[in-house]
């Protein structure tokens, strides 16, 4: 069986760096959006490594459908393009967290229709199962809605492939389980957890061969509105957190272990 | 006139989870408050049960097909609920199950959706409390378009007392092309402990510095493992992880055997809801950090008296050998 897999991800700020909402022309934003250092989304990150990994042992191929502003998409493909071979599919718009998930999904849904050849008995459409951005879990299945796809999954962390064509997924549910669920074969929707896999050492040379169809792709990339004027947003903040933490140093274990039971136990 | 549709599936008892009587009480608040029309919508393989924890007019589709977690036969229930009840506003709680359909029935009905709600009011509108970038800054978001679809996070608003919902059953075809998946069952990642406890009191975090060379020049893993597991037998907490933790399995590292990704706290991991946190070996760097957002009383033990904890992270920050800690405590827990 050969697959064609399509992951949709895109582009978060560096999450070591602190983010700091601001109000622009266009609405909420980030202080500094363009100065901060921009990372493949981290649950979209470790779909794009699943499907790698996937694709390698059906012979399948895989495309990535990135929104972002080009700028960004420039800088950040340098290094996502090392990790795993992949075809760029990029769509010119603002990746900010503030924007709404059905107007990005509609955009990711038109790109992912404008490549040549799909054949959607062999398609997985791959994405994470929330964003590090907006955080909400809501575009993959509205892309797969999009794209007519009813077998979909959310929080994956694995996918088994079986010799007829179906495929066994691990969903996470409550309490730290998985369930469990059979689908007779593509196309299916799957949002990704964490999965199995580290995350791919740089390789250069994957890099150079990916970097070819990359810029192109940048450039070509169509640029879509994906504002939503009924959407209002009121006092962004970053809650004042800071605690006084007392420093206990220089006691006795005994002393400490008795103050923490006695805490654990009000 | 707003109609504020309560949607949830039933549990495998027949009955609602805590967490969708806390959902059907913001319903209600958002209908008082709206002066609209409060509706509740039920599915699964049981609601009769349900009904009698809610109030007022009651839609309900109620079949086997319905009694498992499936996006293709719980979007065509929870669809189906939404038409009829012709709802501009829809609040369901944000569980597995919920989260995994509401945005794509959403679409269906050409609405919007906002999930992980963490509050709300009513004055001059609706208005929804929710966080961005992984529980970095927090926004009151409003919406003029309907249907408006609200998934709402757990331990927020008290249980609904209900007197008994009026049922209105609804029907819906289910073809085979909705039937592509079957459910197997479940499956915890581990065998033997369950680790993860989403009611406990504490919320216990395992950083990286467990499996690190301590003063000896030595790892001591086995011990660590010994001593943690110990640690949640006796206090019931649950068990969470920092990322660097959890990935040494990846790397093929020395690890703690019952630790997966999902204990995993922060960024990319779960931000869970309890009173305490207690943690141990982590440094509380900023992305693990995050995931605490909503732990009420925090402490934090570790050898590093300039660690994250240090800088306001914490109320409490113990500078200290969490071995020799966690053994001490372990044994006045008895
Ligand atoms: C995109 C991205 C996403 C991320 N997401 C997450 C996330 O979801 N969750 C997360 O946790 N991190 C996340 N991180 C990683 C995060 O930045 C830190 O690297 C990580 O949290 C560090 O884990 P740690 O504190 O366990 O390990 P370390 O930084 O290695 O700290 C170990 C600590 O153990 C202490 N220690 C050692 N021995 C003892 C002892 N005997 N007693 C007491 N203390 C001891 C040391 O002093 C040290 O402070 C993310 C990073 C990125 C870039």
């Amino acid at each position: 069986m050969s697959l064609t897999i399509v992951v949709c991800g895109s582009l978060v700020p560096d999450p070591l760096q602190s983010l700091i909402p601001m109000p622009t022309p266009d609405g909420f934003g980030l202080k500094n959006e363009m100065m901060l250092p921009h990372v493949l989304d981290p649950w979209a990150a470790h779909a794009l490594y699943e499907a790698a990994n996937l694709a390698k042992k059906v012979n399948g191929k895989v495309y990535l459908v990135s929104l972002g502003l080009k700028a960004k998409l420039q800088q950040s493909m340098m290094t996502i393009a090392q990790k795993v071979p992949f075809e760029l599919v990029a769509v010119d718009a603002s990746h900010s967290g503030f924007s709404d998930s059905s107007a990005v999904a509609d955009a990711l849904a038109a790109a992912i229709n404008s490549i040549a050849g799909l054949d959607k008995s062999s398609l997985l459409i791959f994405g994470g199962w929330e964003s590090a951005s907006r955080a909400a879990g809501t575009t993959m299945q509205i892309v797969g809605e999009k794209l007519g796809i009813v077998d979909q999954f959310q929080g994956v962390d694995e996918i088994l492939l079986n010799s007829d064509g179906s495929f066994q997924v691990l969903e996470r549910v409550e309490g730290g389980t998985h369930q469990v669920s059979v689908c007779s074969g593509p196309p299916a929707v799957l949002g990704w957890a964490t999965g199995n896999l580290p995350e791919p050492p740089n390789n250069p040379q994957v890099g150079m061969l990916n970097m070819r169809i990359v810029m192109p792709a940048i450039q070509q990339a169509k640029p879509a509105t994906i504002k939503d004027q009924a959407l209002t947003f009121h006092n962004v903040e970053v809650p004042a957190q800071r605690r006084q933490t007392k420093i206990v140093k220089d006691t006795p274990v005994p002393e400490i272990a008795r103050e923490i039971v006695e805490w654990l136990r009000l | 006139m707003e109609k504020i549709l309560f949607l949830s599936h039933t549990e495998e008892n027949g009955h609602l989870s805590p967490h969708a009587l806390e959902t059907l009480t913001a319903a209600s608040r958002i209908a008082a408050g709206l002066g609209g029309e409060l509706l509740v919508g039920l599915y699964g393989g049981s609601t009769g049960d349900a009904v009698q924890q809610v109030s007022g007019k009651t839609y309900t589709i109620e079949e086997k097909i319905f009694a498992v977690s499936r996006y293709a036969t719980d979007a065509a229930a929870a669809e189906a609920i939404c038409r009829a009840a012709g709802a501009t506003i829809v609040v369901a709680p944000g569980t597995s199950r919920t989260m995994r359909y509401l945005s794509g029935v959403a679409a269906r009905l050409d609405g919007k959706v906002d999930t992980h709600i963490t509050g709300l009011s009513t004055e001059g509108g609706l208005m929804l409390h929710r966080w961005y970038y992984r529980q970095r800054m927090r926004a009151e978001i409003r919406r003029s378009d309907r249907p408006w679809f609200i998934a709402v996070e757990s331990g927020i608003f008290e249980k609904f007392v209900g007197t008994g919902g009026t049922v209105e059953s609804v029907s819906v075809v289910i073809d085979d092309k909705l039937l592509r998946t079957s459910v197997q069952g479940f499956k915890s990642p581990v065998t033997g402990e369950q680790t993860i406890r989403p009611d406990a009191d504490t919320l216990f975090v395992a950083g990286a510095g467990w499996t690190k060379k301590q003063a000896d020049g030595q790892t001591h893993t086995d011990n660590a493992a010994d001593l943690i597991l110990d640690f949640l037998k006796k206090s019931g907490a649950s068990l969470g992880s920092s990322k660097s933790l959890v990935d040494l399995k990846g790397e093929g590292q020395s690890v703690l055997p019952f630790m997966t990704h999902l204990n995993q706290v922060g960024q990319t991991g779960s931000t869970p809801r309890h009173p305490k946190g207690l943690a141990t070996c982590c440094h509380g760097e900023e992305p693990h950090v995050v995931g605490w957002r909503f732990i009420t009383e925090r402490r934090a033990i570790n050898l590093d008296p300039n660690c994250g904890w240090a800088q306001g992270k914490a109320d409490v920050l113990y500078v200290a050998d969490a071995f020799a800690v966690i053994e001490e405590i372990n044994k006045l827990l008895g």
